[in-house]
């Protein structure tokens, strides 16, 4: 029960881009067609995923063991370039197919601060890697679903007539406040939620 | 190019937020109030004219292939070494932007400028660059918090301009971050224009 | 100086070569810097403890037990002046609306509030936040002076006497529940302390109880 409180906080209440500002670039950059928005979506939670349960491994049994917390930033996004390229090679190989729909989206998800954003977010918060785990692949879905849903609209918006000064990147993020004024309704459910599943 | 000109240019032609609408994470995140804007800009603004000096100094030392992870490493210590100065001597501020301060690491504006300046120019160049770029990152955070703050909560810098009850507080919270921005850059792109 | 070349031993020099330098860059001002990390850290507490219990002369934030009522964990800062106990500050927490929040509250020999300190929050800006002033003497939901023991402290809506902050109860009851169990806390630890007190222990609710401890200020 805890996991689906943590799956449903990470993708509607606390969702990593319209409430926590984490990957915004992707989400106002690969945010004008649904197919790219999908694509993006799915490398994403691919990577996420991954990415946590590499740099928990190194946070507990490299920095932690010796005592080097200091170094977590820089060993976590070296770790995580590497396994982005590590990913696009090896997809290249095993899945073209894969690689075919997700691989221009690779190299843009190493500057995309989600990931390091949830890697640190995991040490943080403490958790264990299975809850780390569960709260990555929601976060990503979160995105993920951000990410579409903010497509469908901005596919809509090419058709709409925009004032001259607001067209493009100023309509999109006004656009976004909407939606996130819409997410904000989701605020307080898991505090329901919770109390329902007799957690706290 | 005059160091002058790389200045300014830094603020005004190529505002990273304004006109290359870069770095936006802790664009939106962090300017709840002007001071917090601020404060995240010159942090910014510290890192990225730390890491333009010295990339554009080990330019030759770089082998192409490794450029990325290299830029990467110096960006990631620079912010590493602000993450611990500020836990330091600030803690009130550090405590206020959390996790926005590692993440300048993936702020996309640093490892730009690299590639785009710092490793085809000297170093007193790409520190013009960084102070121009910093500075233009500074006041658009600024300018974007002190907008957030007084529509929300009547308030700049602290001070009260007028009544904190009729504030819209939807301007403090997350969506209120994006139309302000969306607003202020419909604005730039008017005068910019004329 | 010509630019070196993308060869396989150049690329690997160079990489490790930055590698090392930046470790051991990190790593001389990691030195550098852990003592006043430290001491901000120290003093940040040490300011939050002055404020919610005044008037003493050791240093409560080394005079300090961790108590454990229902699973959560208090810490009990313990103030005197020339050896004589003047008051408390006990570190508690509750679940407020965005996450866990936390305070330092200070309490009397006789377990009324002298003050209180936010330590941390989620809660939204400009709403649940100003839980940080709310309950402060001159505040709208004044705490100051009350005492958790004759009568738990709960808002108006659940029947107690305490104005909830406008548009957040959630943060208030939250508020209100990690001061009540602060209170249990310290009670609890005078009991087994010398000093025998007079009250009983007010039984610690759990943090999830929010419901009984209303039912309790109705009385």
């Amino acid at each position: 029960m805890e996991y689906v409180l943590i799956f449903i906080t990470a993708i509607f209440v606390n969702n990593i881009v319209l409430s926590q500002f984490l990957g915004i670039c992707p989400f106002l950059g690969v945010s004008k067609k649904v197919e790219t928005a999908v694509g993006m979506g799915m490398a994403v939670t691919f990577v996420l995923v991954l990415a946590t349960i590499v740099t928990f491994v190194v946070q507990k049994f490299v920095l932690d063991a010796f005592g080097l917390e200091y170094l977590q930033t820089i060993a976590f996004i070296l770790v995580i370039a590497a396994l982005v390229q590590m990913v696009e090679i090896i997809l290249k190989k095993v899945s073209p197919a894969l690689y075919q729909a997700l691989g221009v989206f690779l190299p843009l998800i190493t500057t995309n601060c989600c990931v390091l954003g949830v890697a640190i977010l995991v040490i943080q918060k403490d958790f264990d890697l299975l809850t780390g785990i569960v709260y990555a692949f929601s976060t990503a879905l979160g995105f993920a679903l951000a990410l579409i849903i903010f497509a469908g609209i901005r596919e809509q918006l090419s058709l709409v007539k925009i004032p001259k000064g607001m067209q493009g990147m100023s309509i999109a993020l006004v656009t976004a406040g909407l939606l996130a004024m819409a997410f904000m309704g989701f605020s307080g459910v898991d505090k329901g939620l919770s109390a329902l599943f007799g957690l706290n | 190019m005059s160091n002058l000109k790389v200045l300014i240019n830094g603020i005004v032609n190529e505002n990273p937020t304004f006109v290359l609408l870069l770095g936006m994470c802790p664009t939106l995140g962090t300017t709840s109030s002007a001071e917090n804007g601020m404060g995240m800009g010159l942090a910014t603004m510290f890192v990225l004219i730390c890491s333009n000096v010295v990339i554009s100094a080990i330019k030759n030392l770089v082998p192409d292939m490794v450029r990325i992870p290299i830029f990467v490493v110096v960006i990631a210590s620079f912010v590493t070494i602000l993450d611990m100065l500020m836990q330091a001597y600030v803690p009130d501020l550090y405590k206020t932007l959390g996790l926005f301060i590692p993440l300048i690491v993936v702020n996309c504006i640093l490892l730009g400028r690299a590639e785009a300046f710092a490793c085809k120019n000297s170093p007193v160049a790409s520190f013009f660059d960084g102070l121009g770029i910093g500075l233009g990152f500074t006041i658009a955070l600024t300018l974007l918090g002190a907008v957030r703050e007084l529509l929300g909560t009547g308030k700049v810098f602290g001070l009260e301009i007028y009544p904190e009850q009729y504030g819209m507080l939807t301007f403090v919270l997350a969506p209120g971050a994006f139309i302000a921005l969306g607003f202020l850059i419909a604005i730039v792109n008017r005068l910019r224009k004329a | 100086m010509k630019k070196l070349e993308s060869s396989l031993k150049n690329m690997l020099l160079s990489l490790t070569g930055f590698a090392v330098v930046a470790g051991v860059l990190l790593g001389l001002v990691n030195g550098v810097t852990a003592d006043p990390i430290a001491q901000a850290k120290a003093a940040a507490l040490g300011n939050a403890i002055a404020v919610v219990v005044p008037g003493f002369d050791n240093n409560p934030a080394e005079a300090s037990d961790t108590v454990e009522v229902n699973g959560a964990s208090y810490i009990i800062y313990k103030a005197t002046k020339g050896g004589q106990p003047v008051g408390v500050a006990v570190q508690s927490s509750a679940n407020g609306f965005g996450g866990a929040l936390t305070v330092l509250v200070g309490f009397d020999n006789e377990g009324n509030i002298i003050d209180y300190s936010l330590l941390g929050h989620t809660e939204t800006p400009g709403l649940g936040s100003k839980a940080d002033v709310w309950f402060k003497k001159g505040g709208k939901g004044d705490i100051i002076g009350k005492n958790p023991g004759e009568k738990p402290l709960t808002v108006s809506k659940d029947g107690g006497d305490i104005d909830a902050i406008t548009a957040s109860t959630i943060t208030s009851r939250a508020f209100l529940l990690a001061v009540n169990n602060a209170y249990a806390a310290y009670k609890g630890q005078q009991v087994d302390g010398a000093s025998g007190a007079s009250q009983q222990a007010s039984p610690a609710e759990a943090p999830a109880a929010a419901e009984e401890n209303e039912n309790v200020g109705k009385e």
